[in-house]
């Protein structure tokens, strides 16, 4: 077996794992206790999706999917943090007390 | 030397879907957020910090090599500040940890009392 027939079953190995690491991820979105908890599976989310895309590029080739990956990443962050100040101002959502979330007093618990 | 090399990054590929996989198992079966967050912060940021390595290893030019390094750096670098974010909103707003957490120093630090107070230093 040559270096690169093991490259080839090392990638379609590691596909398989990031499906189900995918599918795993996904379950714990699904049945999230509170609201946190989906947040921190939405960041683990795009952090595989950012190792997802990593083996695509080697896969192809096209190494254009590096910057996809970096841009991603930003995004994830952003998403992240943005979603932190919005547990921090509204408490769990599927608590019950989210309707002060949208009201006109979001801003006095700053 | 470009055998080696292909060796090489399969190997990474193969080592980081398995901190993938881990951090995903982890995150279905920890028992609360925070420790939940160790799983998904640590592992998983490891599994695709190292993918994104091998991808650099087998780029042939020096521009995509410094990207992908790049890209891992900036990962290590946000990684624990998103984590931190989620973890102290989580707190403040009344996520509690599983009662085996016992030196629970943060709720002493901002005044919340928890159902066991009697918490031994």
């Amino acid at each position: 077996m040559s270096a690169s027939e093991f490259l080839e079953i090392c990638v379609l190995i590691s596909l398989a794992l990031l499906v189900l690491s995918f599918a795993l991820i996904t379950i714990r979105i699904v049945r999230g206790p509170t609201f946190a908890d989906r947040v921190l599976a939405l960041d683990m989310l795009v952090s595989t999706g950012i190792g997802f895309i990593a083996v695509i590029g080697v896969k192809t080739g096209f190494y254009l999917y590096i910057d996809i990956a970096i841009a991603l990443g930003l995004v994830g962050f952003l998403a992240t943090v943005a979603f932190a100040r919005f547990v921090m101002h509204c408490g769990d959502v599927l608590g019950g007390e989210s309707a002060m979330c949208y009201g006109s007093d979001s801003e006095k618990q700053r | 030397m470009s055998g080696f090399l292909d060796v090489l990054v399969g190997v990474m590929i193969v080592i980081g879907s398995l901190f993938a996989v881990v951090a995903s198992v982890g995150l279905l079966r920890f028992p609360d957020l925070y420790t939940r967050m160790h799983a998904a912060s640590k592992a998983g940021t490891l599994g695709s910090g190292l993918m994104l390595l091998a991808l650099a290893l087998e780029a042939p030019h020096l521009d995509i090599f410094t990207r992908a390094v790049a890209g891992v750096v900036f990962f290590l670098l946000t990684a624990p500040v998103s984590a931190h974010l989620l973890a102290r909103a989580a707190y403040l707003t009344g996520v509690k940890p599983v009662p085996e957490t016992e030196p629970d120093d943060y709720s002493r630090a901002i005044g919340v009392t928890r159902s066991d107070p009697e918490g031994e230093r």
